[in-house]
């Protein structure tokens, strides 16, 4: 509903039309995921659920932007929304939250929501209410034709590989590496691996500034689709909070298939619902009656998939 | 628990004299603003109740604040435009009278606390969190898109509701309008935590398989909590759309939960009076601090970051002690 802004004319449904559709899904999914992917892990690992998570979003979006309008580099905009969002994270991972891994969930749930007070007011003061624009540089920007002779635009398609490439780096660096084994040893048991004389409060620090620049990655880029403003964070984060209560909390392929299913349907969704209203009943009522439904919808995939299994589709017993 | 009854005492007869002060040297603007205090504290009231004397943290209080304010929009709209709210079974022409709009307001936030609190209660922990945080966005989308009742825009109304026997333009017999229904609350919630239904859900909150031996079922307290907290904080959400005689999506967004929760937990979590107190110290704060700077909200960040980190009893726990304080 926020993400995907394409393809508004009317243009016969046809084959090509939902193709493209489920690629805009995939896009919407794939970004989901590296915001989800942050927040599961940090869930996972350290029991502390983030309502800042949004705000390293925000942090990455306008990191890009800035070093965008001095440098003119893209490349060198989405280097500078990883460093600064990690950077935000580890920041604010040794000042405030290392101090919440023993409290409850509300004290969690408090500090987290004064810190996205501050960021917001932080940055709206830094760099003022308008917002800023983040372009899509050249070598990325206009349609690619695809096989079976869809029109798509480039950018949206390397934000779908970048997105991928990321998310199969994650898998591998948590399947196979040591920081992964340390990581999943976390999730386990963490007193064990304290004992075991791994640096736990290093370890903490780690995840956090990771999930925080895959957060701030996602930011950026979809901050060249969208504009990057005070604020952009927080719906992306609710919807990560969607994601994983689907997919289950703490568990990585959890918010790789809740991302995409949410990806997916609400923008399949929003495109089709309108139009299938529009086939029972008259075109103004079922536009209305239509968009109010698909915003909705991930809610309902919400709801159902709760109903069935209330720890998610991957979770343990949380 | 003698220091804390004339601390509470005390901050009810604050909330009275303030604004008859105000009316005797004609300062309309201050009497709106302790309004506003009893209206806010009203809906922390009623999230206290699910969160302090149930240990249920809900992220989605704004929904049913958000419904019990379109209950008012949309029965007042129609009154006010003569167009039917609907013919069947009876004529009905909307309302713009505030016992009706109430007991709409309140009907309404309950059956939805019904619907949200039993899919959410399924789950609990920070899935609870984040469910309660979902379902409340889902319906601030939905009045984003409902276009029949304002969208993204909201909805006004021209003149504030009436009332049998008051006159509610008046500002200071709104705001005596609204202090009895924030006292009457206040009576009820202290009834209902020396209640048997209140000691069982207390219970609940501290050890459900004691309560589950027995013969309890958690489940069902925590969900009548649930319902009895939706529907004050649904009532509160009539009484503040007729305060600002506007309704809007805004009032659904999760901003509005983390503001009514930031009420009950500046005051002191399953403190009776913590969400007057808290209610009133954020008024006052972004009155005052708001008149400032603009960038106000930095500085309630760092005061609430500081309060969570260090001063965990709220206000009436720094001033009064944690004897009797939530464990």
């Amino acid at each position: 509903m926020m993400i995907v802004a394409l393809t508004k004319e009317r243009t016969p449904m046809s084959l090509i039309l939902i193709l493209e559709q489920v690629l805009n899904g995939l896009q919407f999914g794939v970004m989901l995921f590296l915001m989800a992917a942050g927040l599961t892990l940090v869930f996972g690992v350290m029991g502390l659920i983030n309502l800042a998570h949004g705000a390293l979003y925000m942090v990455g979006a306008f990191a890009a932007a800035a070093v965008a309008g001095w440098t003119g580099s893209f490349v060198l905009a989405l280097m500078a929304s990883l460093a600064a969002a990690a950077a935000a994270g580890a920041l604010v991972e040794v000042t405030v939250i290392r101090r919440l891994y023993d409290r409850d969930h509300l004290d969690q749930v408090l500090a987290t929501f004064a810190l996205i007070l501050i960021f917001s007011e932080g940055t709206r003061w830094l760099f003022g209410s308008f917002p800023l624009f983040l372009d899509v540089p050249s070598y990325l920007s206009g349609p690619v034709m695809l096989p079976g002779g869809i029109q798509y635009p480039l950018y949206r398609l390397a934000i779908i590989v970048i997105g991928l490439v990321v998310g199969a780096g994650l898998f591998w660096l948590i399947a196979r590496t040591r920081i992964g084994v340390q990581i999943r040893a976390g999730e386990a048991d963490r007193e064990m691996i304290a004992a075991l004389g791994v640096d736990i409060s290093k370890l903490y620090t780690l995840v956090f500034a990771l999930g925080a620049a895959l957060a701030g990655l996602a930011g950026a880029l979809v901050g060249a689709i969208q504009s990057v403003q005070v604020g952009m964070g927080e719906p992306v984060l609710i919807l990560a909070f969607v994601v994983i209560v689907i997919g289950g909390i703490g568990s990585i392929k959890g918010a790789l298939v809740g991302a995409l299913l949410v990806g997916l349907t609400d923008t399949l969704g929003g495109v089709f619902l309108p139009r299938l209203f529009a086939l029972l009943m008259e075109p103004a009522s079922a536009a209305s009656l239509g968009a109010s439904l698909a915003s909705m919808l991930i809610y309902i995939l919400m709801a159902a998939v709760l109903l069935v299994r209330p720890s998610g589709l991957f979770g343990g017993s949380a | 628990m003698g220091r804390e009854k004339l601390f509470n005492a005390a901050v009810l007869l604050v909330m009275l004299a303030v604004p008859l002060l105000a009316w005797q040297m004609d300062e309309p603007f201050i009497i709106t603003l302790a309004t506003k205090v009893a209206i806010l504290a009203l809906a922390g009231v009623g999230l206290n109740i699910a969160l302090g004397l149930g240990g249920l943290v809900s992220l989605g209080h704004a929904a049913f604040f958000g419904i019990g304010g379109y209950a008012m929009g949309i029965l007042a709209s129609h009154a006010q435009n003569y167009e039917p709210l609907f013919a069947w079974p009876f004529l009905f022409e909307g309302s713009n009278q505030m016992p009706l709009i109430w007991l709409v307001a309140v009907l309404a936030s309950a059956a939805a606390a019904l619907v949200i609190g039993a899919l959410s209660l399924r789950t609990s922990g920070v899935y609870f969190i984040m469910i309660t945080l979902a379902f409340g966005q889902m319906l601030y989308y939905f009045a984003i898109s409902w276009s029949a009742y304002g969208g993204e825009d909201g909805l006004s109304i021209w003149v504030r509701n009436e009332m049998p026997g008051v006159n509610t333009l008046d500002p200071i017999q709104f705001f005596a309008v609204a202090f009895v229904l924030l006292s009457l609350t206040l009576w009820f919630a202290a009834r209902l935590a020396k209640s048997g239904f209140g000691l069982a859900l207390s219970a609940a909150r501290q050890s459900e398989e004691r309560v589950e031996t027995v013969g309890l079922a958690p489940f069902k307290l925590r969900l009548m909590a649930f319902v009895i907290s939706g529907a004050i904080t649904g009532l509160a959400g009539a009484l503040f759309a007729d305060l600002n005689r506007f309704v809007s999506p805004t009032m659904l967004s999760w901003h509005t939960s983390g503001e009514i929760m930031i009420f009950v937990i500046l005051g002191g979590v399953g403190r009776l009076y913590g969400p007057v107190v808290g209610a009133a110290v954020y008024i006052l704060l972004e009155h005052l601090l708001g008149g400032i700077s603009e960038y106000w909200q930095i500085f309630l960040g760092l005061l609430l970051l500081g309060m969570v980190l260090f001063a965990r009893g709220g206000l009436i726990g720094a001033l009064l002690g944690r004897e009797v304080a939530h464990d």
